[in-house]
């Protein structure tokens, strides 16, 4: 038994013989030609056949892996009829009497080469789409076939890295998972492998041999591991594992458009935390009820300046119109500790956690501010949307900022721009001090979200980002279940509602405790919307709630 | 000839997406339709050197257009680069 360990990007285990990728070899051989005008045409039927086949696998990509999957085809299409490209590739046959095979090699090298001189990572890597293309008019120039699976049975799928063209052709029905040498966990196969539910691992490296073909193999894609030649144990342990996995997606799909209630009765709203518009679509796969965060860095993240009210306004509206009748919460600027942005000029600090960030920027700098809120409200008239400030402490902060918003309504009134009426405002509830005068700051607002990162963080003192620190960080301690409790009984007491935007949202483990707190809404990852909705129709709060309260207000606990 | 100037919104620039969605879009028109930023300017319907221009958030960009349709050509795309860049 041989154990590798890779990074795994698609969970799921895979059994199976272990299968080599064959990449169809594309020999160029390189000869000087008289007919110039025969050799062009016979680029031209290959260019078009090649365009005909990005069609098919554009149409394949959809229905197998949706829109976005398509395009990346349809561009790889326009690409091969790009008429730079095409001109290139002509003038090297008519010039220099250069052979189509030759002509088409020698222009992917100058594109590639290209993209891969600018400055940007993501027109670097589409070097590769340059040569996926002209690989493909190679292939049929040189009559060859394209690689494939000659395997009768299905298989474990071994590669060094697969191009998007190559995992889309293949035959899924043969594959069990991918094993790849390279590769990240935003690579096209790891994309197309969770978009396909084929487990997957990525970057083993060379520790895969050739030798190892045709051997029996289990992959597990949560972990990363791959087992060669499995003793009976391993091989006992991970297909129980399988079959565990399999019965509860399956019990996933059939969840999908089913309530999110408990046994008893009691229902909890379960939204989505999305980082840039292209998420909703993940949002709506999995059937979130609504989006509790949408952090709006990412627009300030992404440019070289401030980002104009226009540009935010239409990543708001865009986000709003898409959820139609859902409610979107979108929280303002959250920049500053561990998000930087060069030309906010923020003074370097020694301790940023507990610096200038946040509402904090916002209201020392309300120009930034009022251009944000402005957005927001202009965008309020295509949705349904709630507006939450980060980083409170004080009641003060929060009526300042909402005599901000006051403001801007009035402006965008008087300048006679739509705008709902009804956009809730909200805070998050992520430092102890909020927390401990929330019955105050429930007076202020329409509803609390906790930020349970940083509410651990501050509460413990316990700074997230120091790895060693691992047994005290404890988001389960109960200093901040204590902390939850309390903010959900003073938002009640003052008839809003409490939801938790952090990563504890989507902890299994403490689902029960939420319900039995009385939380109204958890805010989690799209991936993260069955598996909790799972464990909320398990729950019987008649069972659990009062036996979890009293631990937590046990005065002697076991340990 | 018909210009309009125009400052990028799209988050990501003329990535290859709203790239290829803009070289779709000028096909309609028989004008010609260049793109210009500081001193290089590039065909429109040419999709590998409209992504080689690298032009980013924030960015402006003269579009020029010229023919015997650009009076709906250049409406069309300004309304263009207002819902997709």
């Amino acid at each position: 038994m041989i154990t590798i360990q890779g990074k795994g990007v698609s969970a799921g285990v895979g059994i199976g013989p272990l299968y080599f990728y064959h990449r169809a070899k594309t020999t160029i051989t390189r000869y000087t030609v008289e007919d110039t005008d025969a050799e062009w045409h016979r680029f031209k039927g290959a260019q078009t056949a090649a365009i005909e086949q990005l069609g098919a696998l554009a149409e394949k990509a959809r229905a197998e892996a949706g829109d976005e999957a398509a395009m990346l085809f349809e561009t790889h299409q326009m690409m091969a009829e790009d008429l730079d490209y095409e001109e290139a590739i002509e003038n090297l046959i008519n010039e220099q009497h250069l052979n189509a095979e030759a002509a088409v090699a020698d222009t992917s090298v100058q594109f590639a080469e290209m993209f891969e001189a600018m400055d940007d990572s993501y027109m670097q890597a589409r070097a590769a789409d340059v040569k996926d293309v002209s690989r493909r008019i190679l292939g049929i120039l040189n009559g060859t076939v394209q690689g494939g699976i000659a395997s009768e049975v299905p298989v474990l799928l071994a590669a060094d890295d697969l191009a998007p063209s190559e995992t889309v052709q293949l035959d899924k029905s043969k594959i069990l998972g991918f094993i790849t040498a390279g590769g990240s966990g935003s690579s096209h196969t790891a994309i197309l492998a969770r978009t396909m539910g084929i487990p997957a691992v990525v970057g083993v490296g060379d520790a895969l041999k050739p030798e190892y073909e045709g051997r029996q193999v289990i992959v597990d894609g949560a972990t990363g591991n791959v087992v060669i030649d499995p003793d009976d144990m391993t091989r006992d342990r991970l297909m129980k594992k399988r079959e565990e996995q399999l019965r509860l997606q399956r019990l996933l799909e059939t969840l999908k458009g089913q309530p999110n209630v408990t046994k008893d009765g009691k229902t909890i709203r379960i939204y989505c935390n999305i980082g840039s518009p292209e998420d909703v679509h993940a949002v709506q796969v999995n059937d979130g009820g609504g989006i509790g965060l949408f952090r709006s860095e990412f627009l300030y993240l992404n440019c070289e300046d401030f980002p104009t009210e226009d540009q935010q306004f239409e990543a708001y509206k865009q986000v709003l119109s898409d959820m139609e009748d859902k409610e979107v919460i979108i929280r303002t600027l959250d920049i500053g500790a561990d998000k930087q942005i060069g030309y906010f000029d923020l003074p370097k600090e020694e301790n940023p956690a507990m610096g200038m960030r946040a509402l904090r920027i916002c209201l020392t700098r309300p120009e930034i501010f009022r251009t944000q809120l402005r957005a927001l409200y202009r965008a309020s008239a295509f949705g349904k949307l709630g507006i939450m400030f980060p980083m409170v402490t004080s009641v003060w902060e929060v009526r300042e900022a909402k005599r901000l918003c006051e403001e801007v309504r009035r402006e965008l009134k008087g300048e006679g721009i739509p705008y709902s009426e009804d956009v809730q405002i909200g805070i998050m509830i992520e430092t102890p001090a909020a927390a401990i005068i929330s019955d105050r700051l429930a007076k202020e607002v329409d509803f609390f979200s906790c930020g349970t990162n940083d509410l651990t963080q501050y509460t413990l003192a316990c700074d997230r980002q120091n790895n060693d620190l691992g047994r005290f960080y404890d988001p389960h301690h109960p200093a901040v279940l204590r902390l939850l409790q309390m903010v959900t009984e003073n938002a009640h007491k003052n008839g809003i509602w409490v939801g938790i935007c952090g990563e504890l949202g989507a902890d299994l483990e403490l689902t029960e405790t939420f319900l039995a707190l009385g939380i109204d809404e958890l805010s989690v990852s799209p991936r993260a919307v069955l598996p909790l909705r799972n464990a909320v129709r398990m729950t019987d709060t008649r069972d659990s709630s009062a036996r979890i309260l009293a631990a937590l207000a046990d005065e002697y606990p076991a340990h | 000839m018909k210009q309009f100037v125009y400052t990028i919104k799209e988050a990501v620039g003329i990535h290859a997406r709203p790239a290829g969605l803009l070289v779709k879009e000028v096909k309609k028109y028989q004008s010609a339709v260049t793109i210009a930023k500081g001193d290089k300017s590039v065909n429109a319907l040419k999709l590998m050197a409209l992504m080689g221009m690298g032009v980013k958030c924030g960015d402006t960009v003269t579009v020029s257009v010229e023919g015997p349709d650009e009076d709906t050509a250049a409406p069309a795309l300004e309304a263009f680069f207002q819902a997709h860049l």
